[in-house]
């Protein structure tokens, strides 16, 4: 289970995180919905230690995210980013098989790269693909190919930071059934962040909703649209009115 | 705030900033070196760092020793003319190229076209999220992209120096036979003779704290790089700019250490 307790980040006079507190129980797949610069990517970061929150307790499994081997904690974990944030200076195959060709995870060259394609033929790329480089892929074949390294090394949680950001709509449809088919398969924890509410529909078990540094609602997906709370109506119906000020 | 204490108070901000970037950039410097002596360590990056940074800078740093070497060869002959000590042009071609110019302009050659190239890297990495993606990989940046870079150039630069040394006294030596009437082996004798094992080693010396330098300051720049296309570009130019403007305060302090009286 990964519970943040408290947690309060800010930048400045900047203050993204006022105090979250959120519970995201094992093999579920937890949703995070907000404005942008409600700080969702911050909540994520905090968890994997790319941010560090000034106050408040982040855990994984009851253990402290900030204690103990970082390098092990690290390993249980996969994370998509939003661009796809692959290595401009290495073929798809090395991006994909990184974690398997140093550190603790590491393996012979041959079985990393056998790896890397079946995990690239898992989310629906050729093996034709594994020698080109990241420039050579479209925006969609891109993220598949992040979403591959998220997953090449079997991680018990994997984070989705934006997965559909920027892709046609045929193609977020393509990239979310990815994601639950895999979440499910591999039965993992899963951390998404998005403001797709297509996407929230398609993967989430559970949503919460982040707004002004907080958490102003949770609960199952299917409680949503009767949740009667005003920050979440506003949000997944895309009202301009309501107590969500959006500047014009 | 009135008129008069508002240029000191600007001038006691700048020097806070400036002390608490020399802070930054020294412990920036000291992580760095920490992890020369724990694993792992990167060979094949440390590799592909070695021959962007040494062998791709040679034809530049190569041209500019070649010009320097037959400018100064005209300017010694030039000057020396007007106390009639125009015999002293090689000599002093070999000593001002392997102690001063050599490393000082290879070091500012290295600087434009290594800490430029360093910084754009790694600030556009930062931009896309790949540093953020190195971590989650259980990856330090560090180690995986500093480490290897900063090495490589701190052993690449002395033999940059090295080699600029040759071509540069070859510039001298091709203008000198050519342009100034100077006979062919009693040029090369007389460098040979002038020209001590110390001045060429203190040059390479040099060599490598520029090139620790360049590279630190890339890396550093790069891994402090603001968002977007701007933030990667101010952190260019100022990579460029720390780098040049450390070495020659570095050259100025080692030349001091090495050959003060």
């Amino acid at each position: 289970m990964i519970k943040l307790d408290n947690v309060k980040k800010s930048f400045g006079n900047n203050h993204v995180l006022r105090g979250v507190d959120l519970e995201i129980a094992s093999g579920t797949s937890m949703v995070i919905i907000g404005g942008s610069g409600t700080g969702k990517s911050v909540a994520l970061k905090s968890v994997l230690g790319l941010v560090i929150p000034d106050s408040g307790l982040i855990t994984v499994d009851g253990q402290d995210v900030t204690a103990g081997d970082r390098d092990a904690f690290l390993a249980r974990f996969g994370m998509l980013f939003q661009g796809g944030a692959l290595f401009d200076s290495l073929p798809v195959w090395q991006n994909v098989a990184f974690r398997l060709l140093r550190g603790s995870l590491k393996r012979p060259k041959d079985q990393a790269r056998e790896i890397a394609i079946e995990k690239l033929r898992r989310v629906g790329l050729k093996p034709d693909v594994a020698d080109k480089f990241p420039a050579e892929l479209s925006g969609g074949m891109q993220k598949r190919v992040g979403l591959a390294r998220a997953i090449a090394a079997e991680p018990e949680i994997i984070f989705f930071d934006e997965p559909t950001t920027g892709l046609d709509p045929i193609m977020s449809g393509v990239i979310n059934d990815l994601i639950r088919e895999i979440v499910v398969e591999m039965g993992a924890t899963a951390m998404t962040i998005t403001h797709d509410m297509t996407s929230v529909r398609a993967i989430a078990d559970n949503v919460a909703m982040l707004h002004d540094g907080v958490i102003k609602w949770t609960g199952p997906v299917a409680d949503m649209d009767a949740s009667g709370d005003p920050y979440l109506d506003q949000f997944i119906h895309g009202r301009a009115t309501g107590p969500i000020e959006s500047v014009r | 705030m009135n008129v008069l204490t508002s240029p000191l108070a600007s001038i006691g901000r700048n020097t806070l900033a400036l002390l608490a970037l020399v802070g930054r950039v020294t412990t920036y410097a000291g992580l760095t070196l920490s992890h020369l002596f724990r694993p792992p360590f990167y060979g094949r990056e440390f590799l592909h760092a070695l021959v962007q940074i040494g062998w791709l800078s040679l034809p530049v740093v190569g041209m500019t020793a070649l010009f320097t070497g037959g400018a100064l060869a005209l300017q010694i002959y030039a000057g020396g003319a007007r106390f009639n000590a125009e015999a002293v042009v090689p000599s002093i071609v070999a000593i001002g190229m392997t102690r001063e110019l050599g490393p000082v302009l290879g070091g500012l050659m290295v600087a434009a076209r290594v800490a430029s190239s360093i910084a754009a890297e790694i600030g556009t990495m930062k931009v896309t999220e790949q540093i953020d993606a190195l971590t989650t990989l259980s990856t330090n940046p560090m180690k995986y992209l500093t480490l290897p870079r900063v090495l490589a150039a701190t052993l690449a630069v002395p033999v940059l120096v090295g080699v600029g040394d040759a071509i540069g006294i070859m510039g001298g030596y091709l203008v000198g036979i050519t342009r100034l009437d100077f006979n062919a082996a009693a040029y090369l004798k007389n460098t040979v003779d002038f020209l001590e094992p110390w001045d060429v080693v203190s040059g390479m010396i040099k060599g490598a704290a520029f090139g620790f330098i360049v590279a630190l300051m890339g890396c550093y720049y790069g891994m402090n790089s603001g968002r977007g296309a701007q933030g990667v570009g101010a952190a260019t130019k100022s990579a460029v700019v720390a780098a040049s403007i450390l070495i020659l305060a570095a050259n100025y302090i080692l030349t001091e250490v090495f050959f003060s009286a």
